[in-house]
């Protein structure tokens, strides 16, 4: 029994530091990013959550190659991206796309200058890692504060606009005819999104932070009907692929051949794909059962309407 | 109440467009569109596509800002954010994903503009309950937004807008996209909140035989301009060949009424039945 646990939780795990650190702040931002996520998935904004990491990129570049923190390049690309997005977000969703995509090339691009410059002056790919792929083992304990802070900006604003989210998500008309006032309410949300955003780049990494903002709110969507089950689904989603992911990262140096161990990030976002695929087989198999008992009750009834008109009665079985 | 219901007696007037004209990006949108609603009305907004109906609409709402004339609600101007009109938009396409009951939908028209997460309350519950029962709707209160028939999503969407009470309820072509059993519970069901709770109901629709047992006023679009009155004073040749602008007949068949142009015009039929004709360039 000790033999297995110390298999699953080798030696030294719990002692060490930056295990430590990675818990608690990896989980903490997972857990953000997956309450965020759910309403970046039902307002459809999965490729704004994107484009806010690549503009990340940029940033976090940009902040290495000056020897400041990139959290504060993420954040503030991130947060001067959403603007632009609003700004632009206009009545004309393909001029807008393309905009964007032109946009996001170019701040690739010169994400690629920083860190080809960078990597030159330190001889090292180290930055290029941890800017495009995150790394957990790296964070500072210091920097907790920081997390928390931030952690908390994201969660309120969504906690704040819950209702009116849920709503234009609806639809923006009944939103606004009901008395929401749409406009600065999306504003808020990118706001919301682009912190969780630069959160998610520092831990998994720039360009994987769209997997843990989009994958455990997917997998939460195919799992309830009910938007606060889907919000807690999500939340436990994205703080459980974390973990597991440092986990068996750990675990990983002590795997054969070498003793070097993989990466975290790869392991949550190979959990996500996992978690989404088996909430995605729960959901249809749920579906299927659903019809199968509609079919057998209307069998049952031999058809005899309970009051209800038959055309409502069998829709409504679905 | 008893004032209201005797025949004759003048009925509260919730909402009266007076002279109203919209200007678009160089385009005469509406022209001169008056009309009033009153409680314990339906009145039917009947033009084919791209007559104006949907601009009213959104004049009415807010969403636009007449170039000239005057919106009046109760014989005020209208507030900035309305509490007492409900409005349902046509046509929405919700994801099939989209992690909403039909009972939550319904209580986001309770409180969907207000701040912070709301906490369970048992009259909260009751209310919702209550409107799901008035329209219809308990058995699929508990399906999917996204997984809703058209009819069943109608109701819930009317569930939506007449929970918070409001004068005056707009539905934008609620019986497109429904079968003819939805069709006609949807329009019977209108037309028992119209009386039951003394509100305006405004309806558009392009075909306007499927309100004609129900509607008690009408508001004839066709390009941009309106005439209103009962059925009997608008669904005339001489009112429509005025609005068109050109000779229209009125023809009554089996109680349904048919508006086909004069043969003496080049004419554009529209609509599945040709029963309506818009003449181009006109506005």
């Amino acid at each position: 029994m000790t033999a297995v646990l110390n298999g699953i939780f080798e030696p030294g795990l719990f002692t060490s530091e930056p295990v430590r650190v990675a818990v608690v702040v990896g989980g903490a931002v997972a857990l953000v990013s997956a309450v965020v996520g759910v309403f970046t998935v039902i307002r459809g904004q999965s490729f704004a959550g994107h484009s806010l990491g690549d503009l990340g990129t940029t940033g976090g570049s940009a902040a290495f190659l000056v020897g400041a923190n990139p959290l504060w390049g993420f954040i503030t690309f991130a947060i001067i991206g959403a603007g632009a997005m609003e700004l632009f977000g206009s009545r004309r969703p393909r001029g807008r796309d393309m905009a964007t995509g032109i946009v996001l090339g170019a701040g690739l691009g010169i994400a690629a200058l920083f860190l080809y410059l960078g990597t030159t002056q330190d001889n090292t790919t180290g930055a290029t890692i941890t800017i495009l792929f995150g790394s957990m083992f790296v964070l500072r304990a210091s920097m907790i504060p920081v997390f928390a802070v931030l952690s908390v900006l994201a969660l309120a604003i969504v906690a704040l606009l819950y209702r009116p989210l849920l709503l234009s998500a609806v639809s923006q008309d009944v939103a606004s005819a009901r008395g929401v006032p749409v406009r600065t309410v999306g504003l808020l949300y990118l706001l919301a999104m682009a912190v969780a955003v630069s959160l998610s780049c520092v831990t998994i990494g720039a360009i994987l932070s769209t997997a843990v903002l989009i994958g455990p709110a997917a997998a939460a969507l195919r799992l309830t009907k009910r938007p606060g089950l889907a919000i807690a689904w999500a939340a436990v989603i994205g703080l459980g692929v974390t973990w597991i992911g440092i986990l068996l990262a750990y675990d990983s140096y002590y795997w054969p051949p070498t003793g070097r161990g993989w990466p975290v990030s790869f392991f949550v976002v190979a959990l996500v794909l996992v978690v989404y695929l088996l909430s995605d087989f729960a959901s249809h198999r749920q579906a299927r059962r659903a019809g199968a008992q509609a079919m057998a009750a209307r069998k049952g009834l031999g058809g005899a309407a309970g009051g209800q008109p038959e055309g409502i009665r069998a829709r409504g079985a679905r | 109440m008893t004032d209201v219901l005797r025949p004759g007696a003048p009925r509260e007037e919730i909402l009266s467009l007076d002279g109203v004209s919209l200007w678009l990006s160089g385009r005469e949108i509406l022209h001169d569109v008056a009309f009033s609603l009153h409680a314990g009305e339906l009145t039917g907004l009947i033009g084919s596509n791209g007559a104006g109906k949907t601009t009213i609409f959104r004049v009415i709402l807010g969403m636009e800002t007449p170039s000239s004339g005057k919106v009046l609600f109760g014989g005020h101007p209208r507030p900035r954010r309305n509490r007492s009109i409900g409005y349902v938009p046509q046509n929405i396409g919700i994801d099939p994903d989209m992690p909403l009951r039909a009972r939550d939908l319904v209580a986001l028209g309770l409180d969907g503009d207000r701040f912070g997460i709301p906490l369970p309350s048992r009259r909260r519950r009751h209310l919702v309950d209550e409107m799901l029962d008035a329209v219809d709707a308990r058995d699929f209160a508990d399906t999917r937004v996204g997984k809703l028939s058209g009819g069943e999503l109608q109701r819930t969407l009317i569930a939506h807008a007449l929970i918070a009470r409001p004068r005056l309820l707009l539905l934008d072509e609620p019986l497109a996209n429904l079968d003819i059993r939805s069709e006609q519970e949807v329009v019977g069901l209108l037309a028992t909140i119209a009386k039951q709770q003394q509100i305006a109901v405004l309806i558009s629709a392009h075909e306007m035989n499927p309100l004609l047992p129900v509607m008690d006023r009408v508001v004839y679009v066709a390009a941009g301009r309106a005439a209103s009155g009962s059925t009997a004073e608008v669904v005339r040749a001489d009112v429509l060949s005025a609005l068109y602008g050109q000779h229209v007949d009125v023809l009554h068949v089996h109680g349904r009424i048919l508006v086909v142009a004069g043969k003496d015009e080049a004419h554009h039929p529209e609509g599945e039945s040709g029963h309506t004709v818009v003449p181009r360039g006109l506005g």
